[in-house]
């Protein structure tokens, strides 16, 4: 009934669409490309037939790994040993469970006052933290002071993992190995970037002003970890969204402007050292029972708590790097 | 107060549950953002805001968006997915009309 009543237009609109969708993986690339309109795609030099013909080996070597795994995976598909292996899945899932249940409940009731971590540990960071740290907010006191130590190496794990990464994602133009391969698969329509908007102006506006707000908070957070709830870690990784969100909007080219490989491995190296040097004073003054230099200031005050302003810092430099190096690596395998 | 605190947390065990039931992993990580949110109001809740302000940042924040990343690379999020899944569904309705299909 309602089929007659349709318009041609609509009928004509019709076909089209299911022409479109019947049409094959290859001819639908060459449409979504033909949708987008980023001057950078239309650029570009076509793709090597070369690369191409590799890269499509690869993806047919993929398939018949695939096929083979689930050939394999069908051959043992005995019904009986299926059902036991089920069974035994479930068992043994129940019995871990029930262990960590059994052993969450005898733990001491969530804020008793003979619970295990109210011992004389706890009461000198509360009663003496602020003479000897000078910072009003006891948790910066503690992880940066009475164990910056463990921060140290929080941040080293941090660093190093940035390292992996950078070692395992990054696609380097240079290498003459790797680059013809790495930019044919860049720039194919297989890649995972190929059809992402390149100038979207409604994110564009957003960014602008979301981008400052957020990065004015990180650095407020940064610098007051001290005074008020937060620090380094959380204030580097407020910081860290900021850039990610204005290299969403803006795109890899503006943000090379202002940061680069190079910006990223100076910035972190000098935060790294510049902690592990501040460190390095206050503990041969303390181990040698020297009087520290540097004065602890009024609480309360900006420029107070000695070197743990300094270290909030370092830290906030560190992970907003890290933070964005990571978003970087995992989106286009290059800083 | 303790009533809304009971609240989250029966939230945050069915967040947990969804999250490894859940067959999308686009799914699965939008659940674990909001696990994320809610954890850390949790953590406001218990008086420690500065485990709140990292758990915003890095659970709901960081965290998710390295994960949407990842299932880009590996074409989980693929432009071509939706209209391939409306492919194949055009395909099966065209195959329940059977014999008396229109000409279009």
């Amino acid at each position: 009934m309602k089929n007659k009543e349709r318009p041609e237009g609509l009928l004509r609109a019709r076909s089209r669409m299911r022409q479109f969708l019947d049409s094959s993986d290859e001819a639908l690339d060459a449409r979504m490309a033909d949708a987008q309109t980023q001057p950078a795609a239309s650029d570009c030099p076509p793709v090597d037939v070369e690369y191409r013909r590799m890269i499509e080996e690869e993806m047919q070597e993929e398939q018949e790994v695939a096929a083979r795994m689930k050939a394999w995976n069908e051959r043992r598909g005995d019904r009986l040993g299926r059902g036991a292996y089920c069974a035994l899945c479930v068992l043994a899932c129940t019995a871990m469970i029930a262990l960590f249940l059994l052993l969450v409940a005898s733990l001491p009731e969530y804020g008793s006052a003979d619970h295990p971590v109210n011992n004389e540990v706890s009461a000198r960071y509360i009663e003496s933290g602020l003479q000897e740290t000078g910072a009003v907010n006891i948790v910066t006191g503690m992880i940066l002071d009475y164990r910056a130590f463990d921060t140290l190496g929080e941040s080293s794990v941090l660093f190093t993992a940035a390292m992996v990464v950078l070692l395992l994602l990054r696609l380097d133009a240079d290498s003459q190995a790797y680059s013809p391969l790495a930019r044919a698969i860049r720039q194919s329509p297989h890649s995972d970037t190929f059809y992402e908007p390149h100038h979207d102006v409604i994110l564009q506006y957003t960014a602008r002003i979301l981008v400052p707000l957020v990065l004015l908070l990180g650095i407020y957070v940064v610098l007051n970890g001290h005074l008020s709830p937060g620090g380094g870690f959380s204030g580097g990784a407020i910081m860290g969204a900021a850039l990610v969100i204005y290299v969403t909007a803006f795109g890899f080219d503006s943000i090379r402007r202002f940061f680069t490989y190079k910006t990223y491995q100076r910035v972190v190296l000098c935060a790294l050292l510049t902690y592990a040097f501040s460190k390095c004073y206050s503990f041969y003054t303390g181990a040698n029972g020297i009087h520290s230099v540097i004065p602890l200031g009024t609480p309360g005050a900006i420029l107070s708590s000695g070197l743990i302003l300094v270290l909030n810092i370092c830290v906030g430099f560190i992970v907003t790097c890290t933070m964005y190096a990571f978003y970087a690596l995992f989106r286009k395998g290059e800083l | 107060m303790t009533g809304i605190v009971q609240l989250m947390l029966v939230f945050l065990i069915a967040c947990a549950i969804a999250v490894c039931v859940s067959r999308n992993l686009l799914t699965s990580v939008i659940i674990y953002m909001s696990y994320s949110m809610v954890m850390s109001i949790v953590w406001i809740v218990m008086e420690s805001p500065d485990l709140a302000i990292t758990e915003a940042a890095v659970g709901a924040g960081i965290t998710s968006l390295l994960f949407f990343l990842t299932l880009k690379k590996i074409h989980a999020i693929d432009a071509r997915n939706e209209v391939r899944a409306r492919h194949a569904k055009e395909l099966e309705q065209r195959g329940a009309e059977g014999g008396q299909s229109h000409e279009e």
